[in-house]
């Protein structure tokens, strides 16, 4: 069968600055794998690459068995040869945003309804009936016709992972999804992201929240300067780190 | 003769003529703000393109037709443009006579191409202020750029453009006084012409500065009401 997300020899630049160094992970379908790593270790640009909002400058992304092709330019940079591919595969990697990234113009249901209805062309009423489930999901149906605008940062975040949800994907991309919320705000996120995982839905999670990787990961991904400086269960990285890096990284992140 | 009379209607009174100056006035606006904003959205595509050299061509635009005063762009259009065609005409078809554009077209064009360059400014603005996580958020659930333009940027645009729009049509209605230069027969050309006739000018150039308060306010309030349509959503701090 195939792998749900194969990446292989992963190298980003940005400038003189090399940001990933040469990467490659697999996620079997169900897998829930958490990338962990202090800020600049390149876990953003890493999950960036994967949908194509940042190209990588070499190596291969394979979704589902399907090779995103890249072909070079004259400037012998990297780029995709077809924008219909990358359209098409996005859809199956849907994104959480760290800073939510909701449409303001629209409301709660019609962020959640734009793309099954505009892009995947289904019937509007199937997908505001979808759109209503998914907001009952993530607990939050009473707010469908409000902006977001009104709504706390919880609330933003659950609503997008929503809209996440609603064009069917089989991966679901979280980049720090609780970072820009209050303390407070960061439970009612992570119960729904846990939720999701026992679905047995794919999820690559780029997180600095231990206890969620700890506790729902399959897989845990140690970051470090742009390469994979130690991966495993996460029983075994968060209880028998073996490098000195990750070692040092979780002591820090423990205190806290 | 008495104020009142000098803007009667009929034969001897100048208020249908006014009148209908205010009317051409509001017609030369319309079509200069119409202009002027096909002309912006190029200007500002260009403006915000990649390429170094189309980026120039659009900032050469807003430049010039910032830097200099309203009155001589008109002036260089109205001369311009007639001497333009005729050397054209004597060239292709060695036609010698004397060509003379409509005025109204000229007149709209070079006061379309001042509103423009403003209107310019206000939609480059516009664009550059949908955050960009949003177009990012866009890309991620497989739009395409076309759809991403229609669905996501254009309601997002008009919405942060519109007050300054607003402005670029005020200064638009107001800019349309300097082509009665050209013969156009506008409020500002009538009351010009009868206030000559009559020796009565106060009573004219008051009567015109009515004419526009009354055209500038009934617009604001026109706008005031489409804003409050395209903010729908928006948090007011």
């Amino acid at each position: 069968m195939n792998k749900a997300l194969e990446i292989n020899h992963l190298k980003k630049s940005f400038g003189d600055l090399e940001v990933l160094k040469g990467i490659s992970l697999n996620a079997e379908k169900g897998d829930v794998i958490c990338i962990i790593g202090s800020s600049g270790s390149g876990k953003s640009t890493l999950l960036r690459c994967i949908n194509l909002l940042d190209i990588p400058d070499s190596g291969e992304v394979w979704v589902n068995g399907e090779l995103v092709n890249m072909t070079k330019n004259k400037a012998g940079n990297y780029y995709p040869q077809d924008q219909n591919q990358v359209d098409r595969i996005r859809t199956k990697l849907a994104m959480v945003f760290q800073s939510f990234n909701l449409w303001s113009h629209m409301t709660v249901i019609q962020n959640v309804v734009e793309a099954p209805i505009h892009v995947q062309k289904i019937d509007k009423n199937k997908a505001n009936k979808l759109g209503l489930e998914l907001l009952a999901k993530v607990g939050i149906t009473e707010k469908a016709d409000q902006y977001p605008s009104s709504l706390s940062g919880g609330q933003q975040q659950r609503v997008a992972i929503a809209r996440a949800l609603a064009i069917q994907p089989d991966i679901l991309l979280f980049d720090e999804p609780t970072s820009s919320l209050d303390p407070e705000l960061v439970g009612e996120v992570l119960k729904v992201m846990q939720s999701l995982a026992e679905e047995g839905r794919t999820m690559i999670v780029v997180t600095h929240e231990m206890g969620f990787a700890k506790e729902v990961a399959s897989k845990v991904i140690f970051l470090h300067n742009g390469l994979i400086e130690e991966q495993g269960t996460p029983d075994e990285l968060f209880n028998a780190p073996k490098s000195e890096r990750l070692k040092r990284f979780l002591e820090s992140n423990l205190e806290i | 003769m008495d104020s009142l009379a000098l803007l009667g209607f009929g034969d001897t009174g100048w208020g249908d003529e006014m009148l209908r100056a205010a009317l051409v006035t509001i017609l030369v606006s319309l079509s200069a703000m119409a202009i002027g904003l096909v002309v912006s959205v190029f200007a500002t595509m260009s403006k915000l393109s990649s390429s170094r050299f189309i980026r120039s061509i659009g900032n050469t635009y807003t430049t010039v037709v910032r830097g200099i005063p309203e009155l001589l762009v008109i002036y260089l259009l109205y001369f311009g443009a007639n001497n333009a065609i005729m050397g054209v005409a004597k060239k292709l078809f060695g036609y010698n006579q004397y060509i003379e554009l409509p005025v109204f077209l000229i007149a709209a064009i070079a006061v379309g191409i001042i509103s423009g360059a403003y209107s310019t400014e206000v939609i480059r603005g516009a664009f550059l202020a949908v955050p960009k996580g949003q177009i990012e958020a866009s890309k991620s659930v497989g739009m395409n750029k076309f759809l991403i333009f229609r669905r996501i940027l254009i309601p997002q645009v008009l919405r942060y453009a519109l007050p300054g729009l607003g402005n670029v049509w005020q200064l638009t209605l107001k800019d349309t006084a300097l082509i009665m230069v050209t013969g156009v027969v506008e409020i500002m050309r009538q009351a010009h012409v009868a206030a000559g006739s009559t020796y009565s000018p106060f009573i004219f150039y008051i009567t015109a500065a009515l004419l526009y308060l009354v055209l500038t306010s009934a617009s604001s309030k026109a706008l005031n009401s489409a804003e409050s349509w395209a903010n729908k959503g928006v948090r007011r701090a």
